[in-house]
């Protein structure tokens, strides 16, 4: 994991579109909910909240699929795969690196937004957004949230480098593929659900429970062979019958 | 017929010192197996039996030609008569050409009759060798051979579709996976750096991997041993072709690995850097680590390697190059003179020493012997005795190129299996 971060640290274009990305993302809603008066009907109010703090969540989503879409592939691409795979590593050890280093910088991003914004809308925006936005559902959905939809989006996005031969197509299907699990928030933030702790504890199991299962699929997915070579022992073992 | 007297003699030593019937028995076993190797051909190695087990001793060829195992009767009692029979009954397969590719108690590489498949498409095919430790073993081929797919078979990358193997004295099974590469280290043909990090936080990524807790000495280590140390802080991207080699190299020694194989180490590389790596590969024999090195460099194999592997699919030949050459080529003897000779049927064909003649691209003489020693001698005295004006007269000799190409040069060409 620290070799990723020293990776990041000397190629400064990934850090900056981790900041910008969520920053054009964002912009919008946040300068809306700014422009919201004191008197503006409640369910404006609401509404309006409830997607700016879904598309703080987009951040952890997208964010670290297109990193994990390239972390196999791009080790392939470097021709590090084959070094790294021949260490007395596991594939546990491998899949947990590579998915906690994609994990961690999008989650506190994601965190770092969050709280640059709620902390901006206690001091500038209107009363009834803060008081909106200060709510322990938000706080709750955000902090349990942003780090599940990550993990999500870091074994989709694992999987499918797994078994792409082309970084570009693997980034992009990676992103398109974690969009899904988005699903949920969005069911709490158009108040499908009436978002409470409760509910955002609920969503938290699922999407934890879907993140597990994920982590199973992919680990058993990992196939040094198929790394390798694009072909798979098992399918070559019954191709030729033996 | 002279092993079964010896075995009859044993089997009478023992009965008369009452032995009991477990190992009377063992001595019948070994008796039928030695019968069954001498109908297979038999052997000019000797095989001993010993505390250890079996090994292969090298020896002169024995006047009987056939395998003899000598079973000291201290080891009956130090080993089950079951275990020593089991062990010449896997030994058995061998002796027929033990001469050149015997298990032995030296065995790192124990490679059975494997083959890998990927689809329709065959990389190798009924692969059976052995390679010693502390040896340079050279595995060589045209490109599409499958030396690479044997390569990443034999670091457990990929599975083999049929037939065993043994690396580092370990099976090559899924359960032995991490076991297996503690013990060995590749470098591949690109040695497959992060250009962005440091040398030293390449090796310290790798050393990591490890889980070393003198990852630092180790690494200093390392690239003292590839001359790398004052490179140690600059970013890999930074480095030449043959720096980055070398740093692959020294990441292959972090481990201290038993086994190293060598993809093409020198692909690519000029002159001086790829004697470099040469010397780097002879300072890991010397300390004692076995390198499987695939190349398509005769020269570089020829000057690296104890013995060699030649593979075209199906292994075409295995063995020392010198006993390749001995056993493909004919000895001879390469005579040239001032001017051509007046009679050179007659005063050749005169000589019992020479099988027989011919002359090649440069006017000289080419004359097949038996014994190149014995007949050097006569032949000169011949010529001289005849008149010739003697320019030289040389062994002839055989390159390895030569080898490869008698082996796979046209089917290689013809892109054959």
């Amino acid at each position: 994991m620290r070799k990723e971060f020293q990776e990041y640290r000397r190629n400064r274009f990934i850090i900056y579109t981790m900041g910008t990305l969520p920053l054009i993302f964002t912009a919008l809603p946040v300068i809306t909910l700014f422009s919201i008066s004191n008197t503006a009907p409640p369910s404006v109010v609401r509404t309006q909240v409830a997607i700016t703090l879904l598309l703080l969540l987009v951040i952890p989503v997208v964010l670290p699929a297109t990193i994990a879409a390239y972390s196999v592939i791009g080790e392939r691409d470097q021709g590090t795969l084959e070094p790294l795979l021949t260490t007395p590593i596991s594939r546990e050890e491998f899949l947990l690196g590579k998915s906690l280093a994609a994990t961690i910088p999008t989650v506190g991003v994601a965190y770092v937004f969050f709280i640059v914004l709620v902390v901006a809308i206690r001091l500038g925006a209107s009363s009834v957004v803060a008081h909106a936005v200060w709510q322990p559902s938000w706080f709750l959905a955000e902090l349990l949230f942003a780090p599940l939809l990550a993990a999500w989006s870091v074994w989709v996005g694992t999987a499918i480098s797994a078994r792409s031969s082309d970084v570009r197509v693997a980034q992009q299907l990676g992103t398109l593929a974690s969009l899904p699990a988005l699903v949920l928030p969005l069911l709490m933030s158009l108040q499908v659900f009436k978002p409470t702790a409760t509910v955002a504890v609920v969503i938290a199991v699922a999407l934890a429970v879907i993140d597990v299962g994920a982590w199973r699929i992919v680990s058993k997915m990992f196939d040094r062979e198929r790394l390798i070579t694009g072909a798979s022992a098992v399918t070559m073992r019954a191709e030729v019958g033996t | 017929m002279v092993t079964a007297v010896a075995v009859a003699g044993a089997i009478g030593a023992l009965a008369g010192v009452k032995k009991t019937a477990g190992e009377i028995l063992f001595v019948v076993v070994v008796g039928f197996y030695l019968a069954l190797a001498y109908s297979l051909g038999g052997t000019k190695k000797q095989v001993l039996a010993t505390e250890r087990g079996l090994e292969s001793v090298d020896e002169p060829a024995l006047e009987s030609g056939i395998a003899k195992v000598r079973v000291p009767r201290a080891i009956l009692g130090a080993q089950s008569p079951r275990d020593i029979a089991e062990a010449i009954v896997s030994h058995t397969g061998k002796f027929a050409d033990a001469t050149e590719d015997a298990v032995t108690s030296d065995s790192v590489i124990v490679v059975k009759h494997l083959t890998k498949q990927f689809g329709q498409r065959v990389a190798f095919e009924d692969v059976t060798f052995t390679v010693r430790r502390g040896e340079v073993f050279g595995f060589l081929g045209p490109n599409g051979a499958g030396k690479t797919s044997m390569v990443r078979t034999l670091s457990t990358l990929v599975a083999p579709t049929s037939g065993t193997a043994e690396v580092a004295s370990l099976a090559l099974a899924s359960k032995h996976d991490v076991e297996i590469r503690e013990h060995i280290a590749v470098m591949t043909e690109v040695p497959g750096l992060y250009l962005r990090l440091s040398v030293t936080e390449n090796l310290a990524f790798f050393a990591g991997l490890y889980g070393y807790r003198d990852a630092q000495s180790r690494i200093d280590r390392a690239l003292e041993a590839v001359n790398l140390t004052s490179r140690a802080s600059d970013l890999c991207g930074s480095l030449s072709k043959g720096l980055r080699q070398r740093v692959g190299l020294a990441r292959a020694l972090l481990n201290d690995p038993k086994i190293i194989f060598l993809d093409e180490p020198t692909a690519g590389l000029d002159p001086v850097a790829s004697l470099e790596v040469h010397n780097l590969i002879i300072a890991l024999r010397d300390k004692g680590v076995t390198v499987f090195l695939t190349t398509h460099r005769l020269d570089e194999a020829e000057k690296l390697c104890d013995r060699v592997a030649i593979l075209n699919t199906t292994l075409r030949t295995v063995g020392r190059i010198d006993d390749l050459r001995q056993k493909m080529f004919e000895k001879s003897i390469l005579v040239s003179t001032a001017a051509p000779l007046a009679n050179p049927e007659g005063l050749f064909s005169s000589m019992e020493s020479v099988a027989s003649w011919s002359m090649d691209d440069t006017g000289g003489y080419v004359l097949t012997v038996s014994d190149v020693r014995a007949a050097a001698p006569v032949i000169t005295r011949a010529l001289v005795a005849d008149g010739a004006d003697v320019l030289s007269l040389a062994e002839g000799h055989h390159s390895l190129e030569e080898v490869y190409l008698e082996l796979v040069g046209a089917a290689g060409r013809a892109g054959e299996k």
